[in-house]
């Protein structure tokens, strides 16, 4: 009983004895009529009760996920001369922005064990009801590389930057068309690519204003918010051909 | 200037859509046509997803044809009996047509189906139209024999009724099936529908041209009023931010286009029309036809 507890307490403690202490430059995004995307600074501190050891050397991972979506990758084909979409792979969830930036390439300093354990690289964030088949890879691999040309998936290999084992930050930019949600930022710390701690936080991505009251407005009251766009046309319309009958005098 | 679309999702540049908005304006303005057939294609270009651009295209032909409307109004020059027939049929129309684009999301054909309506409808009409205005600019100068009334097919039917300022005593089944196509078009493209209209009220249901602009106007308004109603009550697709940019340019474009307009003979104009219509078609049929960059394509769906 007594050797269970301490198992149990020894788990919960960092394994090396590192603790991470961290935060994020702003808690919230607020998207706005002017919204052009937005950069965030993730900054941090790896707290020690003895000296660091030597080797394997300290790295750092930290991912930024938007929330989750149900997905539909179709692909076309060459149907009766013209291209349709004939393909289809449904994906449980895949985040709708993850951007992971780390001390040096991933593959480097996260054996594939942790990696699926705590879900850091891109395709493991991407759920499929079932492992994917072979003939669905080419779908998975197609939305990553759709997302990474739209600036959804960012890998930023090498971009964290990491002072005398023990102060790092980074710099994410979050692109301009951002979907509303609770963000997740997760800190990692490994040696020898294993994860020795880890933290995560949260940034709330909302739309602010007209952005709001128009986007709630017409998810809310559709009827409403249909009415209204009918009379800014027609006031719109019958109110610059007056302005102009006007004008011409 | 970056201007963030709440319902599209998507950050564009507010002069493009002021620029886009008043492009079609002039155009629509010159050639007294909405400009829906333009406007849907064009915002699909710039990034904006295919179901808003076909919901916010027929919010801002609201916009356009509505003045048009009442400035025919006031010089009489709407046949209101017809334009009532026309409208009851559009509803109907839209009506299918909206069940048909939901079916078609459900598939995962909405690109392919609406850029085949596209190929399709104006291919034929620009074709049409261009053909026609061509022969009649040749005929010019030639004397015309002018029939006061042919009876046609359209005379056969029953339910007849009296459209008095069109001088027509015919059956509405002709007028209701007209404007369901119209509807249905509106429904599915996002367009007004006064390309495939204006020909079909001169040359299906004979009437005489000084009513055909206004009472199809009319007609328009109402339909494509009602599309966007139905867009945006069951697909949340109608975006007020992009419609009310587009709305902005288009008044002010209009305006300028009226003004040249006026300059350009009526067949010179229709051809130029024809020939528009025409590189619209085109230009995406080649979407259908070429290979495209990248084969696959990503969609949200609902939970």
């Amino acid at each position: 009983m007594k050797g269970w507890l301490l198992a149990l307490c020894l788990m919960a403690l960092p394994v090396q004895g590192e603790e991470i202490v961290s935060g994020v430059s702003q808690s919230g995004v607020s998207i706005t009529t002017n919204f052009d995307g937005a950069s965030i600074l993730v900054y941090g501190a790896a707290l020690r009760d003895r000296p660091a050891p030597t080797w394997p050397l300290m790295e750092v991972i930290i991912t930024v996920e938007g929330p989750s979506t149900p997905l539909m990758i179709r692909k076309k084909d060459y149907v009766a001369g013209i291209w349709l979409n004939r393909g289809s792979v449904k994906i449980t969830a895949a985040p709708s922005f993850y951007a992971v930036a780390s001390t040096k390439a991933v593959a480097d300093i996260l054996l594939p064990s942790e990696d699926a354990k705590y879900h850091i690289t891109i395709p493991q964030t991407i759920d499929t009801a079932a492992a994917p088949s072979a003939d669905q890879t080419p779908y998975i691999e197609a939305l990553q590389r759709i997302r990474q040309a739209s600036g959804s998936f960012v890998l930023a290999p090498e971009s964290v930057l990491l002072l005398r084992q023990a102060l790092f930050r980074t710099d994410i930019s979050l692109p301009a068309n951002l979907v509303e949600g609770p963000y997740k930022v997760r800190i990692f710390l490994t040696r020898g690519g294993a994860v020795t701690d880890m933290q995560e936080s949260q940034i709330d991505v909302q739309k602010a204003g007209v952005e709001r009251t128009l986007y709630r407005l017409a998810m809310e009251q559709p009827l409403i918010y249909g009415v209204l766009s009918l009379l800014m046309a027609m006031v719109a319309g019958w109110g610059a051909q007056e302005l102009f009958k006007r004008l011409r005098i | 200037m970056q201007l963030y679309l709440p319902i599209a999702e998507v950050s564009v540049n507010a002069f493009v859509l002021l620029g886009l908005g008043g492009l079609i304006g002039f155009l629509s303005g010159m050639f007294g046509v909405g400009g829906g057939f333009l406007i849907t294609p064009l915002l699909m270009m710039i990034g904006v997803p295919p179901g808003v651009a076909v919901a916010t295209g027929a919010n801002q032909v609201v916009a356009s044809s509505i003045s048009g409307a009442l400035a025919q109004f006031k010089r009489r020059a709407v046949d209101l009996p017809m334009g009532a027939v026309l409208t009851g049929g559009g509803l109907a129309g839209s009506t299918v047509g909206g069940y048909v684009f939901d079916l078609m999301s459900r598939l995962g054909q909405t690109d392919v189906f609406v850029q085949l309506s596209y190929v399709l409808f104006l291919g034929l009409i620009g074709g049409m139209m261009l053909v026609e205005s061509v022969k009649s600019l040749r005929r010019t100068g030639q004397a015309r024999i002018k029939r006061a009334h042919v009876h046609s097919w359209v005379h056969k039917m029953p339910f007849k009724m009296k459209f008095r300022a069109s001088g027509l005593y015919i059956s509405v089944i002709p007028p209701v099936l007209v404007g369901a196509a119209v509807g249905f078009l509106s429904a599915i493209m996002g367009v007004g529908g006064g390309f495939v209209m204006v020909p079909a009220m001169i040359y299906i249901l004979g009437m005489p041209t000084k009513v055909v602009v206004g009472t199809s106007l009319f007609q328009i308004t109402f339909v494509t009023g009602y599309t966007t109603l139905v867009h945006a009550v069951t697909h949340h697709t109608v975006d007020m931010m992009l419609a009310l940019l587009l709305i902005m340019g288009g008044v002010i474009g209009a305006q300028i286009g009226a003004r040249v307009g006026v300059r350009l003979k009526a067949e010179q104009l229709r051809i130029l029309l024809a020939l528009l219509v025409l590189a619209v078609a085109i230009k995406i049929g080649f979407d259908l036809l070429l290979t495209p960059a990248e084969l696959y394509s990503v969609t949200r769906v609902a939970a």
